[in-house]
């Protein structure tokens, strides 16, 4: 157990020493490939660029990676599924319909023009996706019945997913809009989105934190959960807003990122065997990790040029776990 | 009653005129069509395709569109049959049309053409492909003057080009076309125009057509000039470091409509009114 924790607290410091290299690497590389960062501080325009857009950029693609991580982690634990992902209570439909209505009602009236410039994209993806998660509550009537959750958290992903492509369809020049939002993208993240995914990262990963023992509990099973005499109702509550929140938080900002929420936990749990709240911390660090390295291969395989970034995540992580699931099967374990 | 008669005639006398005129056109997948007669039941499904056989006076040929296409306003008064990466197979078959107009993305034509249907696939791309379509599809039509039809495009595109003064000539331009950011580069249809208006396009030929751009590239390549759909501009001019960007600086960002995208993005026989289009948001930002 001793050397379990020990191993826990290496990964740990792997995984922040990794993200600090890679974020001094991110401030290098851009549209003109990699630029030696000395050679440039003689040259404004590439000063700014660095200041405002590379390095609140990669910052941003950790914060929201760690934000899916921990989502992952969450959502793992609570619906004890190893298939469970952070979009799992409808909130990537909720936030693309959002985005869909938004862009929408732009241009329908000026009232509505003016509601939308002033909400914003960011504002109407996390707003639905708020709303989803609220969705799937109602139709599961609270947080009890873990498979309920589960179900009817699928149902409004799918309905709500329809009804975004039914707006979409109609118009080519809305199809057009929300492209960027659906292939997800950390290019346009500045400062204020960094500070706002980091304050709500802040208070999400505290919570998850001070819960966790309450995943620990699950994790035996609903009656060994209960019989520890935790309220287990409103922490459930809590957690699920938690998930909700960083989902969301990461989501407005990011667009879809398909992966990151499923692939961190499993990733540190390859790693170690460790509690809820030191997987919850690890599965964070080890999201943001993941995300800031596919943002950084994303713009810089095909400079100027971008890749998707989902994508990549997905090719990354993917491939990772792949053989990493090979590797055990192998051995015979798995 | 008499007006009945007199199309039955023209028809008959069409039917008698055309009917050595079994052509077969070679489409885009290199696939010869045999087309014995010249269609009078056309379906299209791309916007593109709609206008183009409307230039070349065919529009009452029409049976069904797809549901974007939605000029000239003749069109809207027709059956809808899905869109191009959706169409309603049933409905199309039901029409009975001689010949499917449809792009290369369209998933149906195996489809159609397993259902005994004729399906000519055209995609124009740039301003060569809209002249080529235009050739086959009056090959197709057996009617129409595509020579006469290209040169009224040519010539609005020169003329929008001749109404701009030199100084706005050299203007550099970033025209986007969603905010994944996806820019228009040089070797598009749109940076084709922009060209022969005179304008310099930031994303040159060696990227591509419809290249996904880093948003540094633009700080970086500093436009003069922006060009972009209003649903894709909301926040445009929040983007970190756009601040810096000359034309966000000067406000020298021209936001179309629905309406004037629908024309900016088809390469067809609009492409004159689009040249028209950027020449006026050119003028007004020199």
């Amino acid at each position: 157990m001793k050397s379990q924790h020990r191993r826990a607290m290496v990964l740990g410091i792997v995984l922040m020493v990794l993200a600090m290299a890679l974020l001094v690497l991110g401030a290098g590389i851009g549209s003109t490939g990699f630029e030696n960062l000395l050679a440039a501080s003689d040259d404004p325009v590439a000063l700014q660029i660095v200041r405002d857009i590379r390095l609140p950029r990669t910052l941003g693609a950790w914060l929201a990676g760690a934000l899916l991580g921990l989502a992952g982690a969450v959502a793992q634990g609570l619906f004890r599924n190893p298939l469970a992902d952070p979009y799992l209570l409808g909130s990537a439909s909720g936030a693309s319909l959002g985005v869909a209505v938004a862009l929408w009602l732009f241009g329908m009236s000026p009232t509505s023009t003016q509601w939308v410039v002033r909400l914003g994209l960011t504002g109407a993806a996390f707003l639905g996706a708020v709303l989803a998660v609220l969705l799937t509550l109602l139709l599961a009537r609270g947080v009890q019945q873990t498979l309920r959750l589960l179900l009817a958290g699928v149902i409004v992903g799918v309905v709500l997913g329809a009804a975004k492509d039914l707006l979409t369809l109609t118009s080519t020049d809305v199809l057009q809009a929300i492209q960027g939002f659906m292939l997800g993208s950390t290019g346009l993240v500045g400062w204020s989105a960094c500070s706002v995914m980091g304050g709500l990262g802040a208070v999400c990963l505290l919570l998850a934190w001070v819960l966790a023992p309450v995943l620990d509990g699950l994790a035996l099973g609903e009656a060994t959960a209960a019989s520890l005499g935790l309220p287990l109702g409103a922490m459930r509550a809590a957690l699920v807003a938690v998930l909700a929140l960083a989902t969301g938080a990461a989501v407005a900002q990011t667009g879809l990122i398909a992966f990151v929420g499923l692939a961190a936990p499993h990733l540190v749990r390859s790693a170690v065997k460790t509690t809820h709240a030191r997987l919850i911390v690890l599965s964070t660090a080890m999201g943001g990790l993941l995300l800031m390295a596919a943002d950084l291969l994303a713009r810089w395989l095909v400079a100027p040029q971008e890749l998707p970034v989902g994508v990549l995540t997905a090719v990354l992580g993917g491939s990772y776990l792949l053989w990493l699931m090979h590797r055990r099967s192998a051995r015979g374990g798995m | 009653m008499m007006n009945f008669a007199r199309l039955w005639l023209a028809g008959w006398l069409c039917a008698l005129a055309l009917s050595a005129h079994a052509v077969v056109v070679t489409d885009e997948r290199g696939v010869g069509v045999e087309l014995p007669t010249p269609p009078q039941r056309i379906v299209t499904l791309l916007p593109s395709l709609t206008e183009s056989v409307c230039a070349l006076g065919a529009c009452n040929r029409l049976v069904a569109v797809d549901r974007y296409s939605n000029w000239p306003a003749s069109v809207r008064g027709l059956p809808l049959v899905g869109g191009g990466i959706d169409p309603n197979v049933e409905a199309i078959v039901g029409l009975k049309p001689d010949v499917v107009l449809l792009a290369k993305s369209s998933r149906v034509t195996e489809r159609l053409e397993s259902l005994g249907l004729k399906v000519v696939v055209l995609e124009p791309k740039n301003h060569a492909d809209v002249r080529r379509v235009l050739d086959a599809l009056a090959q197709v039509l057996g009617t129409g003057d595509a020579q006469g039809a290209w040169r009224a495009i040519d010539a609005s595109v020169s003329a929008a080009a001749q109404s701009l003064p030199a100084s706005v000539k050299r203007t550099r331009v970033y025209f986007e076309v969603n905010n994944a950011p996806y820019a228009a580069g040089e070797v598009s249809f749109i940076g084709e125009t922009l060209s022969r208006l005179g304008a310099k396009n930031i994303v040159p030929a060696s990227m591509g057509p419809f290249p996904k751009l880093n948003p540094e590239f633009v700080v970086r390549a500093d436009p003069d000039l922006i060009m972009v759909g209003e649903r894709s501009a909301t926040g445009l001019e929040q983007r970190p470091g756009w601040g810096r960007i000359k034309a966000v600086r000067e406000g020298r960002i021209c936001r179309f409509t629905a309406e004037q995208s629908d024309v900016l993005v088809r390469p067809g026989p609009r492409m004159g009114e689009a040249a028209r289009l950027m020449a006026d948001c050119l003028l007004e930002h020199r």
